[in-house]
C-alpha cells in the first residue's frame, strides 16, 4: 500500500471534495444536496487518514478525527432528513428552490 | 435622659397609613380609609403630646436650661470614614413643640375632612397623602442633621405637590401645583448650595456639631467660613443666605411668594393643614433651627428682616382686595409668616435679647391654631355654599353658629385683640420689634392694624352682610365630625395664649421672663380695634361704600387687587427673556443638532440596509456560493497575496 504515492490520493479525495462542491451546487433536490454534502466530508476523511498515514505513522490523531467526523456525519444527516422532513410537510416539496420564505 | 424609641413611632405612623392606605386603601378600605388613618394619627398625637410632656415637664432640662437631645441616631449612608450621613432624632423645645403642633393640626384635619371629603371617588388615596405629609413634615422637625432635613423637605414639597393637584381634573389645580414644585424647588437650590457650604465650612452636617463648629470665634472652622469669601461677601453669609432662601420659597416670603396664593387649589382641609399651619412655616422653622449661626451674622439676619418685613405688609395690603376667601387667607398666612421671620430676624441670642426668638416661635404656635380654624371655616362654608367667592357668601351666622362663632374667635386671634391667642405672641414680636428698629416696628404696627380689617373684611362677608341666599342647604352646618375640630381648634386659638411659652421655649434653652407692659399693648390694639370698626362700617350691611373707597383709591386699589403685578412680572421675565432667549435656541440645537444626528444615523443604516438587502435572497445554495466563494478568496489572500 506504501507504493502508492500520497498524490495519487489526494487527487482522489481533491476530485472527491469537487465532485461533491458540483454537486452542492447544481442540485435542486435536497436529499441529493445531503449526499454531496458527505462526498465532502469524506473527502476530508481520505485527507486525514493519508496525512496520517504517511507523516506520522506512529501518530492516530487523524484516526480519531476521521471517526468523530463519520459519527458526527451520521447525526448532521438525521437532523437534516428531519429538517428536509418537515420542510416537505409544510411545503410538499423538498426543491431548495421553493423554500425562500427566509428573504428579506 | 433616656428616651426610649417610641418617639421614631410618631412619625412612622402617619408613614404606615400611608403605606396602607396608599396599597390597598382603593381596593379595600375606601370607606374605612378615614378611621384608620386618623385613629393612627390619635396616637401618634397622645404620643407626642407625651413627649412633650416628658421633655417639659420632666426630664429635658438640666440645670436651668432645656437640653438638645437626640433621642435616636443611626448611620444611614457610609461615604468614608469621615463623611457618612446619619438619620435621627432631635429633641429640643422648638422640635418637640411643633411635633405637638403638627401632630396636633393633622389630626384636626383628618376629622375635619371625615366629614369635607365625604363620598370623594379617591378619599383613601387623600388620606394616604395626608399620611404622607405628616410623616414627611414630623421627620423634617426631628431632623437631627442638613442632610435629613433636606431630605424630608424635598417629601414635604412633594407631598404638598400632590395634595395640591388632587382634584387634578381641573386644569387649574394642576397649574397650581406644578406651580408650587417649580417654585419651591427653585428655592431649595439656594438651599442645598447652602447646605453644601456650610457642611464644607462646619465640616459636618450635623446641627449640634455644625453650630459648635461655626459659632465657636477661635475654631479653624469659624475662621475659614469668615475669612472665605465671593464678591465681598464672606461664605458664612453666602451660606446662610442661601439656606434661608431655601426658607424663603416654602414659606411664601416676598418675591417667592407666588405659588401660596395658587396653592389654595387644593381640598381646604389641606390648605388649612399644609399652607396655613405647618409646611409653609418650615422656612421658619429652618431659621430657627440654625439661629445660633445665624444670630453671629449681622448681614443675613438683615435679610431675613427686610423679607419679612417686606412679606407681612405686602401679603396684607393684597389680602384687602381680594375677594376669594381661601385668598385673602393665603395672603394673610404670608403676611403673619412675615412677621414670625422679621421676629427672627430682629432677635439676638440667649438671655432677654433672645425675646424675637422666642415671640417668633410663639407666634408660629399660636398662628397654627387660629389660622387651621380659619381654613377649616371657611372649608365648611365652602362646603355649605359651594362657592369660594366672598359675593355668593353673606348672613351666614345664623345658618351655621358654630362655625360663626368659631371663625369670629379666630378673627379676634389672628387682630391681636385681647385675650385671644394671637394677642399675645404679637405683643412679643412687637416689642422685639420695638428694642431693635424703629422702622421694622412701625410697619409692622400698620400691617397689625390692616390684618384686623381684612380679617373682620372677611368675617363680615361671610357671616354678615346681605341675607342668606335660599338656595340648596341641604345638608346645613356639616357633620359632627367637621364641627368638632372647629370647636377644639377654637379653645386652643382662645388658651394657647395664656401659656408662658418663654418658660418653655427660648433662643438658649434658659427661661425667658415675658416682658408685658399694658402701656406697649394700647397702641397695637388701638389699631387693631380701628380696623375692625373700619371693616363693620364697611361690610357689616350691604351698601356702595366699599366700591366708592375702591374707586377713590383708584390706581392703588388695582394693584394690589391684581397683586402688584407680580405674577405678570413672573411671566415676562420666564415667558419672555427666558423662554426667548435661552429656551428657543436650546429648542433649536435640541431639534436640528442633537436629533438632526440621530436621525442622520438612522436614516444612513436604513439607506445601506436598503442597498444590501437583495443579498437576501433566500435561496440555499446562493448562500452556499458566497460562504465558498469567501473562503476560496481568503485562501488566494493569505497564500499569494498576504505577505507578512
Amino acid at each position: 500500500m506504501s507504493d502508492i504515492p500520497i498524490s495519487h490520493i489526494l487527487f482522489v479525495s481533491t476530485a472527491l471534495f469537487f465532485i461533491g462542491m458540483y454537486g452542492l451546487f447544481t442540485r435542486r433536490n435536497m436529499i441529493t444536496m445531503l449526499m454531496a454534502i458527505e462526498l465532502i466530508l469524506n473527502s476530508v476523511n481520505i485527507n486525514f487518514v493519508v496525512f496520517n498515514k504517511y507523516l506520522y505513522p506512529d501518530k492516530l490523531d487523524g484516526i480519531f478525527f476521521t471517526i468523530f467526523i463519520v459519527t458526527i456525519a451520521a447525526a448532521e444527516a438525521a437532523v437534516a432528513i428531519a429538517i428536509i422532513i418537515n420542510l416537505y410537510r409544510s411545503h410538499k416539496s423538498i426543491d431548495v428552490e421553493d423554500a425562500t420564505d427566509m428573504k428579506y | 435622659m433616656n428616651y426610649s424609641s417610641y418617639i421614631a413611632l410618631i412619625p412612622l405612623l402617619p408613614l404606615a397609613a400611608f403605606v396602607l392606605l396608599g396599597l390597598f386603601g382603593r381596593k379595600y378600605f375606601n370607606r374605612s380609609a378615614g378611621i384608620i388613618a386618623t385613629l393612627l394619627l390619635l396616637v401618634a398625637a397622645g404620643l407626642s403630646l407625651y413627649t412633650a410632656y416628658q421633655y417639659f415637664f420632666v426630664n429635658g432640662k438640666v440645670g436651668d436650661a432645656y437640653q438638645s437631645i437626640t433621642a435616636v441616631k443611626f448611620t444611614w449612608l457610609t461615604f468614608s470614614e469621615n463623611v457618612s450621613i446619619d438619620m435621627g432624632i432631635l429633641l429640643d423645645p422648638i422640635s418637640v413643640m411643633m411635633l405637638v403642633v403638627v401632630t396636633f393640626v393633622s389630626l384636626m384635619v383628618h376629622i375635619f375632612s371625615l366629614g369635607y371629603m365625604k363620598g370623594e371617588e379617591r378619599f383613601a388615596t387623600y388620606y394616604a397623602f395626608l399620611g404622607l405629609f405628616t410623616f414627611s413634615m414630623l421627620g423634617l422637625v426631628v431632623s437631627s442633621n442638613l442632610f435629613q432635613i433636606y431630605m424630608f423637605w424635598e417629601l414635604v414639597g412633594a407631598s404638598s405637590y400632590l395634595l395640591i393637584g388632587y382634584y387634578f381634573q381641573k386644569p387649574s389645580a394642576v397649574a397650581a401645583s406644578k406651580k408650587a414644585f417649580i417654585v419651591t424647588r427653585f428655592a431649595d437650590l439656594g438651599f442645598l448650595i447652602g447646605i453644601l457650604i456650610l457642611a464644607f465650612y462646619g465640616e459636618s452636617l450635623d446641627f449640634n456639631t455644625i453650630i459648635h463648629n461655626l459659632t465657636t470665634q477661635q475654631s479653624s472652622q469659624f475662621l475659614a467660613i469668615t475669612s472665605a469669601s465671593f464678591i465681598g461677601v464672606s461664605a458664612l453669609t453666602w451660606g446662610l443666605v442661601m439656606v434661608f432662601m431655601g426658607g424663603a420659597g416654602k414659606s411664601a416670603m416676598f418675591p417667592l411668594h407666588i405659588w401660596l396664593p395658587d396653592a389654595m387649589e387644593g381640598p381646604t382641609p389641606v390648605s388649612a393643614l399644609i399652607h396655613a399651619a405647618t409646611m409653609v412655616v418650615a422656612g421658619v422653622f429652618l431659621v430657627a433651627r440654625l439661629f445660633p449661626v445665624f444670630s453671629i451674622n449681622a448681614d443675613a439676619l438683615s435679610v431675613v428682616t427686610i423679607i419679612g418685613v417686606t412679606s407681612a405688609l405686602f401679603a396684607a395690603i393684597i389680602a384687602c382686595t381680594q375677594t376669594d376667601i381661601k385668598r385673602v387667607l393665603a395672603y394673610s398666612t404670608m403676611s403673619q409668616i412675615g412677621y414670625m421671620m422679621f421676629a427672627l430676624g430682629v432677635s439676638g441670642y440667649g438671655g432677654e435679647n433672645g425675646l424675637g426668638y422666642t415671640a417668633s416661635m410663639f407666634h408660629l404656635f399660636t398662628h397654627a391654631f387660629f389660622k387651621s380654624l380659619l381654613f377649616l371655616g371657611a372649608g365648611a362654608v365652602i362646603h355649605l355654599v359651594h362657592s369660594n367667592e366672598m359675593k355668593d357668601m353673606g348672613g351666614l351666622r345664623k345658618l351655621m353658629p358654630i362655625t360663626h362663632i368659631s371663625f369670629l374667635i379666630a378673627c379676634l386671634a389672628i387682630a391681636g385683640i385681647w385675650p385671644f391667642a394671637g394677642f399675645f405672641s404679637k405683643e412679643e414680636i412687637l416689642l422685639a420689634a420695638y428694642n431693635k428698629s424703629m422702622v421694622v416696628y412701625v410697619i409692622a404696627l400698620v400691617t397689625s392694624g390692616l390684618t384686623a380689617f381684612y380679617m373682620f373684611r372677611l368675617y363680615f362677608s361671610i357671616f354678615w352682610n346681605k341675607e342668606a341666599a335660599v338656595h340648596d342647604h341641604h345638608h346645613g352646618e356639616g357633620t359632627f365630625s367637621m364641627k368638632l375640630p372647629l370647636i377644639l381648634l377654637a379653645v386652643c386659638s382662645v388658651a394657647a395664649g395664656f401659656i408662658h411659652f418663654g418658660n418653655y421655649v427660648s433662643s438658649d434653652g434658659t427661661a425667658l421672663a415675658s416682658a408685658f407692659h399694658l402701656s406697649f399693648a394700647a397702641a397695637p390694639l388701638a389699631l387693631g380695634i380701628g380696623g375692625i370698626l373700619l371693616a363693620m362700617w364697611l361690610y357689616k350691611t350691604a351698601n356702595d361704600k366699599p366700591e366708592r373707597l375702591a374707586t377713590a383709591l383708584g390706581g392703588l386699589y388695582k394693584a394690589a387687587y391684581k397683586k402688584f403685578y407680580i405674577d405678570e412680572l413672573y411671566l415676562f421675565i420666564t415667558k419672555k427673556l427666558v423662554f426667548n432667549l435661552i429656551g428657543r435656541p436650546a429648542a433649536w440645537i435640541d431639534k436640528n443638532i442633537i436629533d438632526g444626528l440621530m436621525n442622520g444615523i438612522a436614516a444612513a443604516t436604513g439607506w445601506i440596509s436598503n442597498l444590501i438587502k437583495t443579498l437576501q435572497s433566500g435561496k440555499v445554495q446562493n448562500y452556499l456560493l458566497y460562504f465558498f466563494g469567501g473562503i476560496a478568496a481568503l485562501v488566494i489572500i493569505f497564500i499569494y497575496i498576504w505577505k507578512p
